[in-house]
């Protein structure tokens, strides 16, 4: 193709001549398996590197501390339940007190990414407790992180869940 | 006087150039290229939205896959032979100069250091077909993280500075494992973890 012979022919059967050959190679093969080789490479190169995610993690505390208090109003609970369900209560759970409302939510744009802007809007002390049951996976672990770096909260804090919440989850029925 | 002939120009054009720039671009991206190293698990990590990719070099993954198994891996070589020497030490274990190179070719591994001197004298096929028990890091055999702490301080002594720990989570891990690692890590005062993810497009703000 990138090649044209040229003949020269006179027409006139005279000598036989010796077919001259071109000393031109045809390099389209070529240039198709280094162009080939080419994109392979780049596109390799670029999108091997996975991304991270940030996580730090509280400094822990020295026996002397006192434990920091949290008051009831920034305070607002996110559970991560088994089977990829998201609860949520605002305020805090404590024995003698009356229960916060639990209200079941979900991983989507229109579910716990909502609330939390609403309440991040009205308050912006918020602080926010990441409580995954022992039953969630992993994944809805990165799916909230992620959730809090989206809706730029300031305080969030991954917590080990206690009895007291699993049994709200537990009786709610949701 | 001889009639001018019209120059006939060939249709064909010079592609030296190209094919030279080509093939300058090709060796580069091949010898620049580093190949994603086998693993010894399979893990599938969930996406998210952080743009921050991993560094190049001086990293420890932290594996742990969907069935609780911690898997440890280190990118340098140098400083990797020294914590293998280290860790041996301290459960008596010793390594030979082969097991050592061929643990520093590891991208990863999740035995035991018991069963580690057995688990490298084997051939590449072989260990392929092993399956890897995991790490033992509970409270009372705990190696991940004798591994961890040798490993930061080879790293110390060889570049001056610690190296950066990335925990690789499978999606449906579970969450006490990961905890658990979490946990082990905070109690050596290591309080930054960075997880690593799938790129996932950040949300458009509207609607």
């Amino acid at each position: 193709m990138a090649e044209i012979q040229q003949q020269a022919d006179s027409g006139k059967g005279g000598k036989k001549r010796a077919k001259k050959m071109s000393t031109k190679i045809d390099m389209t093969p070529m240039v198709d398996l280094a162009f080939l080789l080419l994109t392979f490479f780049m596109l390799t190169t670029t999108f091997s590197k996975p991304t991270v995610m940030d996580l730090t993690m509280p400094v822990k505390p020295k026996p002397g501390d006192p434990p920091i208090e949290l008051p009831a109003r920034n305070a607002f609970t996110v559970i991560l339940g088994e089977n990829n369900k998201v609860y949520y209560y605002a305020g805090l759970l404590r024995d003698g007190e009356a229960k916060p409302e639990l209200v079941a939510s979900d991983y989507s744009a229109n579910g716990i990414r909502k609330v939390l802007l609403e309440r991040k809007r009205a308050n912006k002390d918020l602080v926010i407790l990441i409580k995954p049951v022992d039953k969630s996976n992993y994944k809805n672990m990165v799916d909230i992180l992620d959730e809090m770096n989206i809706t730029n909260q300031n305080k969030y804090a991954l917590v080990d869940i206690s009895k007291v919440d699993e049994d709200l989850v537990k009786s709610s029925g949701l | 006087m001889p009639k001018v002939k019209p120059h006939r120009t060939s249709p064909s054009l010079d592609m030296t150039p190209m094919v030279d720039l080509a093939f300058l671009l090709v060796t580069f991206f091949m010898l620049t290229t580093k190949f994603a190293p086998e693993e010894a698990v399979v893990v599938d990590t969930p996406s998210s939205t952080s743009e921050i990719r991993l560094p190049e070099s001086h990293v420890i993954t932290i594996s742990v896959d969907k069935d609780k198994r911690v898997f440890f891996g280190m990118d340098d070589a140098k400083p990797k032979i020294e914590m293998l020497t280290r860790v041996g030490a301290k459960y008596g274990v010793s390594f030979t100069a082969a097991q050592a190179k061929t643990f520093s070719n590891l991208s990863s591994f999740g035995v035991p250091v018991q069963q580690l001197p057995d688990f490298l004298s084997r051939d590449n096929e072989q260990r392929k077909a092993i399956k890897q028990p995991g790490i033992p890091a509970d409270s009372l055999n705990n190696q991940f993280i004798d591994w961890v702490v040798e490993a930061q301080a080879a790293s110390r002594k060889e570049f001056q500075k610690p190296a950066y720990i990335a925990i690789k989570g499978d999606g449906n891990a579970d969450v006490p494992t990961v905890k658990k690692v979490i946990k082990l890590l905070q109690d050596k005062n290591i309080n930054r973890f960075n997880l690593i993810t799938d790129l996932e497009s950040k949300p458009v703000a509207g609607k």
